[in-house]
């Protein structure tokens, strides 16, 4: 094990190479539902067991359930509504069980990425062939579903190894959703190829907002409203990115729609916002702005060299 | 070690549901209901009476909601007593100003104890709903089939003799079920169940003694899941309660009637400073037009006679 993952230099904020985003807006903004299909009775992973309760957890598994048989389609009109196209976390395997669903945000025009195959399926103690089998079972089940290529990843469940990012950026992914530590796009060290974070966020994840802090729906609203203001404010100095991570299940709930509603009628009524998706993002930042980036981080690096070298008992390399 | 082979493979990666019990579907894809009189809202109250036993067991988990200090355990034995003793009779009161129905489930050891609250219910001309038999009798994955068999047979016979009812819906406590329990609960005469929180209206379910119907009782809007689990304020409560029945409301319009399911919990929303919040709630949902309040078994009846 290492006690640092190596997947990104330090890139303290100010300083940084200025971000511009299409048509000079201030803040990237994306939504990012996540499209999930948990199994019943999934088989048995030694690091983590899928449901609290003995199998069947009809609890759980039914409240998952919800988001595809009634919340999607509510939290889809409200998307249109607002002129909002998604940016699918996608349980790879639900090409297979709900292709309605598949069809209906395909027919808008919405970007598909992959959530692995099930979200009861976890790449803990994966070895590197069967971690490259379910990247290559994303590409091609969303190209035969949808005809998109995949170039987006968040772990299943947020489950990762040590080397996926560098599997992604072998199989041809462009961007990760996994990796929680800025505001902005930034450059991921793999061993082959350019690749990039995306920020998506944990902070406004209805899940994390709902079920680990307790927020109400009213209340989350607000928090969203103040999360955008303040990226912004700030994104006239530094384009920024703001990213609405939803579960139907959750947000699509006939309590919880209008407070999403409230947020998108808010985010997109404001000039020089972009609307996009996490694709887009990324694709425009690795050709705007990631050569400038690395370029930076280096440098960064290379100042902090020079400082460690005044520890006593330095060695080369620190 | 690399995890075994078959940890990659998906037997049941097809179309449609990962088992057989139930098909998949879309709720805007089916056809709509016309509740009675047009209305767009069935209200359907389930206040559920709880017996947690002082020595319930930890094995194989604890309701929530249950017994917390070592034993014995008389805070929270007598807190969740309260909702039997005091509290419920505020939660009646509350729907009897309204002229408002419920289905009360209890688990049957509430019944057995306090039958006078039994004939409450049943003299509103209320429906009694199969709770199980208390909240330390829990039904769950593994669990001995005729040791399940005998606990739904305990809990029916014991609300059928004391209620006079037909008994023919169940709310397993902590809506924990076995593998099994849709199975015998068919075969033990029920029609129709409250476990699932899949969807927004009934859908038919399939076991291995004939058809049972999946009822859209809620743990979302649930008091004790937004006052208990959440710790959300009572104003918030009411809040949540009102923007759900505002957007089933008004989808109902477009989409046929809707259910509001409203799951109250005596010992939280029975308690002297919560009670306004469901008498404001339910003010909300009863000053419009085109409510229906009925019993989970009236909306079962009604929506059964549309399909097909």
């Amino acid at each position: 094990m290492r006690s640092d993952p190596g997947l990104y230099g330090y890139n303290p904020w100010p300083g940084r190479p200025k971000v511009t985003w299409p048509n000079g807006a201030r803040v990237a903004f994306w939504v990012a539902p996540n499209i999930e299909f948990y199994e019943l009775a999934p088989p048995p992973n030694p690091s983590r067991t899928p449901w609290g309760r003995p199998i069947p957890d009809v609890v759980a598994y039914s409240h998952r359930d919800y988001g595809n048989r009634a919340g999607h389609w509510r939290m889809m009109e409200v998307m249109d509504k607002h002129g909002v196209r998604g940016s699918i976390s996608l349980s790879i395997a639900l090409c297979d069980h709900h292709p309605e669903i598949i069809e209906a945000c395909a027919a808008r025009n919405w970007e598909f990425f992959s959530h692995g195959i099930y979200n009861t399926r976890y790449c803990y103690g994966m070895d590197e062939a069967q971690e490259r089998a379910i990247i290559q079972d994303s590409i091609d089940t969303v190209m035969r579903a949808t005809g998109q290529r995949i170039d987006g990843w968040l772990a299943p469940a947020l489950t990762h190894t040590e080397r996926t990012m560098d599997l992604l950026a072998d199989m041809g992914l462009a961007y990760t959703c996994d990796l929680f530590g800025d505001d902005q796009p930034q450059p991921v060290k793999v061993a082959k190829g350019r690749f990039v974070s995306v920020p998506y966020s944990l902070e406004m994840n209805d899940v994390i907002v709902y079920n680990s802090n307790n927020i109400t729906p009213r209340r989350y609203a607000d928090i969203l409203k103040a999360n955008f203001d303040r990226l912004y404010e700030e994104g006239a100095e530094n384009g920024t990115v703001m990213c609405i991570p939803l579960h139907a299940f959750l947000v699509g709930q006939p309590h919880r729609i209008a407070g999403l509603d409230e947020a998108l009628a808010y985010i997109t009524a404001h000039k020089d916002v972009w609307v996009t998706t996490g694709r887009e993002i990324a694709r425009w930042y690795l050709d705007h702005h990631y050569d400038a980036a690395v370029a930076h981080i280096d440098a960064v690096e290379a100042k902090q060299a020079r400082l460690r070298a005044r520890l006593p008992n330095h060695r080369a390399g620190g | 070690m690399a995890l075994p082979d078959d940890y990659l493979k998906y037997p049941m990666r097809r179309y449609g549901m990962d088992h057989d019990r139930y098909d998949w579907s879309i709720l805007l894809r089916r056809k709509p209901v016309v509740w009675p009189g047009g209305a767009r809202v069935a209200l359907w109250v389930v206040p559920t009476l709880e017996f947690f036993p002082l020595d319930q067991p930890a094995k194989p988990f604890k309701a929530p909601g249950g017994m917390v200090t070592p034993y014995p355990d008389l805070r929270h034995y007598t807190l969740r007593d309260y909702g039997n003793r005091v509290g419920v009779w505020r939660v009646f009161q509350a729907l009897d100003d309204l002229g408002l129905k419920a289905s009360v489930a209890f688990n049957s050891k509430v019944a057995e104890r306090y039958p006078l609250l039994l004939q409450a219910v049943v003299q509103r001309g209320w429906e009694v709903v199969a709770g199980g038999v208390d909240m330390g009798r829990l039904h769950f994955g593994g669990m001995d089939e005729a040791a399940e068999r005998a606990q739904i047979a305990e809990c029916l016979s014991v609300l059928r003799a004391l209620s006079g009812q037909p008994v023919t819906g169940w709310l397993s406590p902590a809506k924990s079920q076995s593998e099994r329990t849709p199975d015998l609960l068919a075969e033990a005469g029920v029609r129709y169940m409250c476990d699932w929180i899949n969807d927004d209206m009934p859908f038919p379910f399939r076991t291995a003694s004939g058809p049972l119907t999946a009822m859209p009782h809620t743990l979302e809007l649930d008091d004790q899941t937004i006052i208990f689990g959440y710790k959300h304020s009572e104003e918030d409560f009411v809040e949540q309660v009102v923007d759900a029945f505002d957007t089933l409301y008004a989808e109902a319009e477009t989409q046929g009637g809707r259910i509001l399911c409203l799951s109250i919990h005596p010992w939280v929303s029975g308690q002297p400073h919560r009670i306004a919040a469901l008498e404001a709630a339910l003010a909300h949902i009863a000053r419009h037009k085109g409510v229906w309040s009925a019993t989970g078994s009236e909306i079962l009846a009604e929506w059964e006679r549309q399909q097909g």
